[in-house]
């Protein structure tokens, strides 16, 4: 019971954050937004209990990456009248509208289709230890990779926004 | 109990949204965090494949592959804000419509 109810109350927040990300008007309040949505999917990843999952959503989406965003923002400081003027036509809005549309009715069609059996999770399902544990035995290749790829991400970063080096 | 559809349905949602955005709008930035946006539906989707598995117990392959996605849009926002900058710094202006150098 609790569940259904803290699940309708994430899901609409996450669905009405990211309506708000693609309908404001100004990158800012589209940056806010956003950082609801990733709030509210934290909540629902708690609820299929992925505990270390919801909280790197907060940490380094909510936390690391919206701040990258606001800071970006703030620096261009694109102007009010500019943003203003965006409207969306409606040769785009409509190509736009219907090919969201059709994405979500061919994927939402098969997702209601299946039949999910019941499946009871251990009891450290989604822990920092277990899910450490499976990064560090079968994705081990992978999760170092990561670091180079992190790396790579630094170095790109400064090397394009900084005009001399 | 909440059946794993909804959750489904609800990232499917969320990255229809996303879609919507990096085709209809002209923000760089506004794009930008649209693609966020589905980066995010497809971790609600991989998550909810971990704990409901269609056959066989509970995996956390899922989970690891969250994650792997989470450190991959991290690079990718420091990558594409640099980006963003510098177009702004060359160009004064953020609107998708006006970076159209390679076509003529």
């Amino acid at each position: 019971m609790i569940e259904t109810v803290l699940f309708w109350i994430f899901a609409v927040l996450a669905v009405l954050g990211g309506a708000g990300v693609v309908l404001s008007r100004s990158p800012l309040n589209g940056a806010m937004s956003l950082v609801g949505a990733f709030f509210a999917l934290a909540g629902l990843y708690l609820l299929l209990s992925a505990q270390l999952l919801a909280a790197l959503q907060v940490l380094v989406y909510a936390g690391a990456i919206m701040v990258l965003f606001l800071f970006v923002i703030m620096l261009l400081n694109v102007g009010a009248d500019e943003v203003r003027q965006e409207r969306i036509g409606p040769i785009r809005g409509g190509v736009a509208t219907l090919t969201s549309l059709a994405a979500l009715a061919l994927v939402g069609r098969e997702f209601l289709r299946i039949r999910f059996p019941f499946a009871r999770p251990p009891s450290d399902f989604g822990t920092v230890a277990a899910v450490g544990r499976v990064l560090f035995s079968d994705f081990t290749l992978p999760f170092e990779a990561t670091s180079l790829l992190l790396l790579a991400g630094i170095l790109g970063a400064v090397v394009v926004a900084k005009g001399k080096i | 109990m909440v059946s794993p559809a909804a959750y489904l349905i609800v990232g499917a949602i969320l990255f229809a949204l996303g879609l919507f955005g990096v085709l209809a709008r002209r923000n760089a930035l506004t794009i930008f965090m649209s693609v966020e946006l589905m980066l995010n539906a497809a971790n609600l989707t991989f998550l909810t494949f971990a704990r409901h598995p269609l056959r066989g117990p509970p995996s956390l392959d899922g989970h690891a592959i969250a994650f792997f996605v989470i450190a991959v849009a991290a690079a990718e926002a420091a990558v594409g804000l640099a980006v963003i900058i510098a177009v702004f710094r060359t160009r004064g202006t953020v609107e998708v419509d006006a970076l159209r150098t390679l076509r003529n």
